[in-house]
């Protein structure tokens, strides 16, 4: 186990420094001049040079980078033009709810999408099974902006069973945080429960069809003992490398998520920093996503090693 | 018992041959035939959906009722009726013409920017796996360093710096999905150049490009093709977000997903302004995936579900 996770760790050092060139490079890419862009036209032209100097703009390119590497090795991510706070408390005050709501719509998801697949694969080509893959195929299809507006427009609008937008924290006021968190965990996971509705299914009828399955049968087991002891284990291993895959989707659904729900988090500061065209904070914020993101996709080849002992060995 | 004669090699055919003796077998053939239609009725239908889409968008200043972008601040907030099938939005324009435009929006960014990425994918793909070694390395970590970001948010940041607008959102989709491509064609040049029939091309001295061009490329196309329908409709339900969030055509242009973010203020008083464009995103989304996974299927029949 200890060599896997030093030979998944060095793998990943040549992605991120990729990572940290590709973040770099992002403020080059802007058409024209950034410094025009970021300030506008019209600002001062002192104002402007300084900004250029703090940036180090006026450098080479390869000399700003090391520079800007040599920030990062030290922790510093830059500052955010608009608020001239570090990034990195930008990012401190946001994850707290955005955690919470990935944390809440995971949960979600894995407590639609688990009865659903099992059903599903365990009575296939019957009508439970194509409500199964009904609900699958919603959830793929349907944008997770107008889930979010659907689910306002009936429990917020319509019924007033639940609050439309904003945030209360759970950790200080527990019903009402809660609350505050339903329909955007609910519009974040039902699109991660389809997915997993679906691979839970497709891995549930292959273990269904292996030999140890019919030796259980064979032994004269109930259908539910062999679901839950020998189908479920084996058929959970690629519904953990999806959770993983998902990851991405998962975060950048929490972007649309806290935008529409007006959610203080880190999906609404990129967006907000895209808009403010403050591009050391979206380089900065898209940077810290990045990592975390490799981090948390290593972290699952882990798990996975850790679940299947049979990875460990090759 | 029971368990164990399910369970057994011999008698795994036994439940089929009890049915057939058991039920009526016009009844029975009734039902399999009912039970394939059911399966595949689905594609035809995914088809229908695809070339209205096509249609609508090519066809879309004679099919439009009205200009798309044309005020009328006597007519704000009009629920559907005759006048106006979907209502109109808030300055008063109508919301089916708006809808029919911004299928074009629509159809542009999700083919267009699947087209780059077959492009650029499948030529990075098809360089990283003919050529290898280093070429091979350092197309695949970028390939890698691309997917370590979380595809919206890189698109943001790229839509972000490549400006608000249409072509920016097309090239920043387009760079999201180089990487899919570019491991799909690797895999198969890999497979492929391992061949008969390219060793049997390499003997007779045809040169590398030749080999690449002439026999690795047409026969590694089938999953490019394959995953290319399944990503058009990811494609356009993610220009639809960008533009949700203010990043594609920008205003008076209409696009569905811009159409739904300028509609969600009126939920209350005009809900027809975010469910006309959103319907039209949802039905479009369906077909075009009833339609990836028929090309799935016909071309690669082991990944049928």
């Amino acid at each position: 186990m200890g060599r896997l996770i030093l030979r998944r760790l060095l793998a990943t050092v040549p992605v991120l420094l990729l990572v940290t060139a590709g973040v770099f490079t992002l403020i080059h890419l802007t058409p024209g001049d950034p410094i025009d862009v970021m300030m506008s036209e019209s600002a001062d032209a002192t104002v402007k040079e300084n900004l250029r100097r703090e940036l180090g703009m006026d450098q080479p390119i390869y000399i700003q980078y090391a520079a800007w590497m040599g920030r990062l090795l030290h922790g510093d991510l830059g500052h955010s033009i608009r608020n001239r706070e570090p990034v990195i408390e930008n990012v401190g005050k946001r994850i707290r709810p955005s955690l919470q709501l990935a944390g809440l719509a995971m949960a979600i998801s894995l407590i639609i999408a688990t009865p659903i697949g099992i059903l599903s694969a365990a009575r296939r080509n019957t009508s439970v099974d194509r409500v199964g893959t009904s609900f699958a195929l919603f959830g793929i299809c349907m944008p997770n902006f107008l889930l979010a507006l659907l689910l306002i427009f009936f429990f917020g609008v319509k019924l007033r069973w639940l609050p439309i937008s904003g945030y209360t924290d759970p950790l200080e006021e527990p019903w009402l945080g809660l609350r505050s968190l339903v329909l955007p965990a609910i519009t974040l996971g039902l699109a991660l429960a389809a997915v997993v509705t679906r691979t839970l299914r497709s891995s549930m009828l292959e273990a269904l069809s292996e030999d140890y399955v019919r030796t259980a049968r064979a032994k004269g087991l109930s259908e539910w003992r062999v679901i839950r002891h020998h189908v479920l284990k084996n058929a959970l291993i690629p519904v953990v490398t999806v959770l993983g895959l998902q990851l991405g989707t998962l975060i950048g659904g929490a972007v649309i998520t806290e935008y529409v729900f007006a959610l203080p988090g880190v999906g609404r500061l990129v967006v907000d920093a895209v808009f403010a065209r403050d591009y050391p904070l979206v380089q900065g914020v898209v940077l810290l996503i990045a990592v975390g993101f490799i981090l948390s996709n290593l972290l699952v080849d882990l798990l996975y090693g850790w679940i299947d002992p049979r990875i460990r060995y090759r | 018992m029971a368990g164990s004669i399910r369970g057994s090699d011999i008698a795994e055919p036994a439940p089929a041959i009890a049915r057939a003796v058991t039920a009526p077998p016009m009844r029975e053939r009734r039902w399999v035939v009912l039970r394939h239609a059911a399966r595949t009725r689905l594609a035809p239908l995914g088809v229908v959906v695809m070339l209205a889409a096509l249609v609508v968008a090519v066809l879309a200043p004679i099919v439009s009722p009205h200009d798309p972008l044309k005020q009328n601040l006597g007519n704000v907030l009009a629920k559907p009726g005759r006048a106006h099938l979907l209502g109109t939005d808030n300055v008063g324009r109508d919301v089916l013409s708006r809808v029919v435009w911004g299928t074009r929006v629509s159809l542009v960014a999700g083919l267009g920017s699947v087209a780059i990425a077959v492009v650029a994918g499948g030529l990075l793909g098809l360089l990283a796996g003919y050529a290898g070694g280093q070429a091979d390395g350092l197309v695949m970590r970028l390939m890698d360093a691309v997917l370590s970001f979380p595809p919206l948010v890189l698109a943001l940041a790229l839509g972000a710096v490549l400006g608000a607008g249409l072509t920016g959102v097309v090239i920043a989709l387009g760079v999201v999905y180089t990487p899919t491509f570019a491991r799909l064609m690797r895999g198969q040049v890999l497979t492929i150049t391992a061949r008969e029939y390219v060793e049997a091309a390499r003997a007779l001295g045809a040169p590398g490009w030749r080999i690449a061009w002439h026999h690795v490329l047409p026969n590694a196309m089938a999953p490019l093709v394959i995953q290319a329908s399944l990503s058009v409709a990811f494609a356009i339900l993610a220009e639809a977000s960008l533009s949700f969030l203010g990043l594609g055509i920008q205003p008076p242009g209409a696009s569905w997903g811009s159409m739904i973010n300028a509609g969600r203020g009126y939920l209350q008083q005009a809900p027809w302004i975010v469910f006309g464009p959103g319907a039209a995103l949802f039905i479009t989304v369906v077909g075009l995936n009833f339609v990836g996974d028929a090309v799935r299927d016909a071309l690669d029949p082991r990944l049928r579900t």
